[in-house]
């Protein structure tokens, strides 16, 4: 590398620019004070890395790369500009995009270099194939549930494990055969196709209440798949921002899985969607108290203390901007009152922070798990919106519970709980949830967004 | 430029390690921004997209081509969708208090 030409320099310093400015990125994501600036580093890094590219004297045609640019731009902006209930299916979309070029171009490479291509280079190559391929469909699979579709409800069938594991091992084993013999290129549409089968069939068994931990796992793999296509191209600034990638995707669902109790091998196996039906068994009807809206609002009223624990529930009925009213109502008549928000609430890691965000909730009032489940003793009313199995305490009391062990939030500590749920149909995983039967415990059944709303006209509030 | 294997380990683990450090103190409030803006990044394949459309290719010029144009467009769009994206979910963060003008 010691005499290149001048220009191959520029481009080269192009790309090691960009390269710090994705970390910088990321780093100033850490606050919401400084992460704007990152997003305009990351933009910044990347008009350089392409402008770089674009110089590179091995281009010798220009017309399909403006087209196909100008192409991608007409199809990122409307991307861009979804609704924020909507940005799960949109990443889940995006890691599919991401995967495709991936898959594509180590596609386009094999066929390029084939039969001369060394043993290391294919094993790389093949696993770039091998996880962008999977990626791809598992991804479109999962936006497609997410944007229901494709039915949501997990379809499960018995050796589903295996069939699926089965596929993965023929697709390693005829990598396998390519990286000793690259000129048998018959072999190779086997390594993208099974891939494809294996990425639907990884998303098939899984429901709506795993997302969160399946969308990091595929944005793991998008990362680990864009970083091999670093190895086969040579360039680093591509195994970097794969590996950065590919770390966040990683750290994301070893959250995800630790808040649902799962150990990451369960998780990273893809044997979501198992064991849940053991405790669905009918339970007789057990009492619980109820209240209506007057009597809600009275108790909110007189509390110094409150903690709203949303679930996807809130989500679904789109009451984020109700509950921004019912925040404000009770801000201004001196009530305290915070957000305790569970890592799995929702649909991905995150979720409900950008929906509380988006309804003009300070950021600051949006606690997590560990910040806010100290606070529930001191607390005089927990209100949970749309969320159930984060707040079962059976996980902290009950051995023989399927979700034992998994943290979750301590509302049945606060001295009053209210509940707003639709009716009493179990959560997600079928599970019963004692904390409904409670003496403290209120249940407010009703639509969330309506129920909230007659909370706030009790409240006296309401922005109209 | 090549990279020999074991540079290209070393680069990988390097950032791997940075990567695990950064995205940790990154808080949960902002997990869903962070997963649109690596998603952002990662769309930087978009370069190796270009080259391959771009290059000339003795045989297989045509598979190349239209290959390459699919992956230019499909990268671009990530790149174009996931900055607007995450920087509309992080003008929407505020914080309360009386520090606004």
């Amino acid at each position: 590398m010691t005499n290149l030409p001048a220009l191959e320099t520029i481009i080269e310093i192009t790309y090691l620019v960009a390269t710090a400015l994705f970390i910088l990125a990321l780093k100033w994501l850490s606050s919401p004070t400084t992460a704007r600036r990152g997003v305009f580093a990351g933009e910044l890094g990347m008009l350089l890395a392409i402008a770089g590219t674009l110089l590179h004297h091995g281009i010798v045609e220009y017309k399909w790369i403006v087209i196909a640019l100008v192409l991608g731009t007409i199809i990122g902006v409307p991307l861009g500009e979804v609704a924020m209930t909507a940005v799960p299916q949109r990443t889940a979309l995006s890691h599919a995009f991401g995967a495709l070029c991936v898959t594509l171009v180590g596609t386009a490479e094999f066929y390029l270099r084939t039969p001369e291509v060394p043993r290391f280079m294919m094993g790389v190559l093949s696993l770039e194939v091998i996880l962008g391929s999977l990626t791809f469909t598992g991804s479109l699979m999962a936006a497609g549930k997410l944007q229901e579709v494709l039915p949501q409800r997990p379809i499960t069938y018995k050796g589903q494990n295996i069939v699926n594991l089965g596929l993965l091992g023929v697709a390693v084993v005829v990598a396998g055969i390519l990286v000793l013999h690259p000129e048998k290129t018959q072999l190779f549409p086997l390594i993208v196709g099974i891939p494809l089968l294996f990425g639907v069939m990884m998303i098939v068994p899984i429901g709506g209440a795993d997302m969160p931990t399946v969308i990091s796992l595929l944005n793991s793999y998008a990362g680990l798949s864009a970083a091999a296509m670093g190895f086969v191209l040579g360039s680093k600034l591509l195994i970097i921002a794969g590996a950065l990638d590919g770390a966040s995707g990683l750290i994301l669902s070893i959250n995800m899985s630790k808040a649902m109790n799962r150990s990451f091998t369960n998780v990273l196996f893809g044997a979501f969607g198992q064991e849940q039906t053991t405790a669905a068994g009918k339970q007789e009807a057990r009492p619980v108290r109820s209240a209506t809206p007057e009597e809600a609002a009275a108790i909110l009223a007189a509390a110094n203390k409150v903690v709203i624990v949303p679930g996807y529930g809130m989500a679904v009925a789109q009451a984020q901007h109700k509950v921004r009213e019912l925040y404000d109502a009770l801000t201004k008549r001196g009530v305290d009152v915070k957000f305790g928000i569970h890592p799995v609430a929702g649909r991905m890691p995150g979720h409900m922070n950008v929906l509380l965000a988006e309804a003009d909730i300070p950021y600051d009032k949006l606690l997590d798990m560990e910040d806010v489940n100290g606070d529930f003793p001191q607390t005089d009313v927990a209100l949970v919106i749309g969320a159930n199995d984060v707040t079962n305490p059976a996980a902290r009391t009950d051995a023989s519970s399927p979700i034992f062990g998994m943290p979750v939030l301590d509302v049945d500590k606060a001295r009053t709980v209210m509940v707003i749920k639709r009716s009493m149909g179990a959560g997600f995983a079928g599970i019963e949830n004692p904390l409904y039967y409670l003496d403290k415990t209120l249940m407010l059944f009703g639509d969330a967004k309506s129920f909230v709303g007659s909370i706030v006209r009790e409240l006296g509030g309401g922005h109209e | 430029m090549k990279l020999d294997l074991l540079t290209s380990l070393y680069v990988f683990m390097l950032a791997a390690f940075i990567g695990f450090e950064v995205i940790r103190r990154v808080s949960p409030l902002l997990h869903t921004p962070l997963m649109s803006l690596t998603n952002a990044l990662d769309a930087i394949a978009v370069v190796g997209a270009i080259i391959l459309t771009g290059e000339f290719h003795a045989h297989g010029a045509m598979l190349a081509k239209i290959l390459g144009t699919i992956a230019i467009v499909a990268a671009t769009s990530n790149i174009v969708g996931g900055f607007l994206i995450t920087d509309r979910m992080l003008k929407m963060f505020k914080a309360s208090g009386p520090k606004k003008p």
